[in-house]
């Protein structure tokens, strides 16, 4: 129970996988423009991760490991990923119309979003247990939503703020990341101090 | 497709510096900012890229008429993905220190936007040779762009070139680095500076007055590649979701759809 605590805060807080891996940093900085985007976007990606990781670690671990097609790790990943997403999509479509009113536009960005493939790899690099991958993704998703929270609210500052004029648009959201970043530091010793 | 003439040397400095895919089209970001924090990791994971992108670039040219165009984005992605792997078992074998410094972006580069982006605007639309030279430019204007942000992150932070400490500004010189270059905010802080610069640069030179908003709709005429990575709406809050919009239905009517954007734009803009 400890140790999964300690990988779910790392994931949230201290390995922040945006403000410190930079995983997901194209929709971190493509719809962080207000909190409605970043809330439809984040939830689509926690369930994306998820179900990825659900589905990435077993295939891993019961199908290209004993078979020693090992290597054939990142083309197998991303076509699961591929897949789920569609899979995803055509259910939400057909059953569920209003979440997928919600959420549907935002899950074929989902594919190419590094954090899906960064944390599948991850799971299996760092040797976690199908929980552990599980745990990690959510954390992962959870991080990702906070990172992408906080910086909707900086950013709706920023619109107001007056800014140099070769600075407006881009560049200053990238400083305004690169402040966010600075306090997420904050949290380095957290989990020495939570769980000695 | 007809075979059309394409002027080669053009297809190759396009990506040096006017769409510099790093600094105009601020694509590729996730990597952008995470090796580079030394030159010779910037240098390696641009020369990565490029090999990936001439190869896959090459292959989906050549199979363009073979790929059905419903299933066009897995049927690229699984290519991209064969030379990834490629690139990391040679990597594994042959640069095992450089393999494990880059670590998870080697395989990250299957979902570069660049190189899928790269399939799709222009490999899927071209004959081999003109689709290798602009992979191979794309990939050194790529390369250039990581490794210039990794010299000067380096510099400042480790005081250091290419590994090499630097006599005076390294600890013990006149200079104490400043380690929060090559910590996370720094990337993002770096960058920021990069962008503004390319942004003045562009202005002074061209005469015009496209701001950040204006990066990726600027070049990419075709907005569907823009939903490929969702930064593509950078700047413009609903960029995205515009984008995406379209892709589901751009097959049926373009047209229409192109003024849709536009209203949809605009209403993202007012809110």
């Amino acid at each position: 129970m400890k140790e999964m605590l300690i990988i779910l805060f790392s994931a949230i807080l201290v390995n922040n996988f945006v403000l410190s891996r930079f995983l997901g940093i194209c929709p971190f900085l493509g719809v962080s423009n207000n909190l409605k985007t970043a809330m439809g976007m984040s939830t689509a990606v926690i369930a994306v991760l998820v179900l990825a990781s659900g589905f990435t670690w077993p295939i891993y671990t019961f199908l290209l490991e004993p078979l020693g097609f090992g290597y054939l790790q990142t083309i197998v990943f991303i076509l699961i990923i591929a897949a789920l997403v569609q899979i995803i999509e055509t259910i939400l479509k057909k059953s569920i119309p209003s979440l997928y009113q919600a959420l549907g536009i935002y899950l074929p960005l989902i594919t190419t979003n590094c954090a899906i493939l960064g944390v599948a790899i991850l799971n299996i690099d760092e040797g976690y247990t199908f929980l552990q991958s599980l745990v990690n993704a959510l954390g992962a998703g959870l991080g990702f939503m906070l990172a992408l929270f906080l910086f909707a609210g900086v950013r709706s500052r920023l619109d107001k703020a007056d800014i140099p004029q070769t600075l407006k648009g881009l560049p200053i959201t990238l400083v305004a990341a690169s402040l966010v970043s600075i306090s997420f530091f904050g949290f380095k010793g957290l989990i020495e101090r939570l769980f000695g | 497709m007809a075979r059309k003439k394409v002027p080669l040397g053009k297809e190759f400095t396009k990506g040096l510096v006017i769409e510099n895919p790093v600094l105009r089209l601020v694509l590729g970001t996730c990597p952008t900012l995470a090796v580079t924090t030394s030159a010779s990791n910037g240098l390696a994971m641009g020369l990565a890229a490029t090999f990936v992108l001439i190869g896959s670039n090459l292959v989906i040219s050549l199979l363009r008429k073979v790929i059905p165009e419903k299933v066009r984005i897995p049927a690229f992605i699984t290519i991209i993905a064969g030379f990834v792997t490629i690139v990391q078992l040679l990597m594994q074998a042959y640069l095992p220190r450089l393999n494990e410094s880059l670590g998870i972006f080697i395989p990250l580069i299957t979902v570069n936007c660049i190189i899928l982006a790269r399939a799709e605007m222009f490999a899927s639309k071209n004959s081999a040779l003109p689709s290798i030279i602009d992979g191979l430019g794309m990939g050194i204007g790529f390369t250039a762009a990581l490794f210039l942000m990794g010299t000067i992150r380096e510099f400042f932070g480790n005081g250091s070139f290419l590994d090499i400490p630097l006599p005076l500004l390294s600890a013990g010189g006149y200079f104490q680095p400043v380690l929060i270059f090559i910590l996370p905010p720094g990337g993002f802080f770096v960058f920021g500076m990069l962008i503004a610069l390319s942004q003045k640069l562009s202005e002074k030179f061209t005469k015009s007055s496209a701001s950040g908003n204006a990066l990726c709709s600027e070049f990419i005429s075709d907005p569907s590649v823009c939903a490929l990575c969702g930064g593509c709406g950078l700047g413009s809050g609903s960029g995205g979701k515009t984008a995406v919009n379209e892709r589901t239905e751009e097959q049926t009517e373009p047209k229409p759809d192109q003024a849709q954007t536009a209203e949809n734009e605009e209403g993202g803009a007012q809110a």
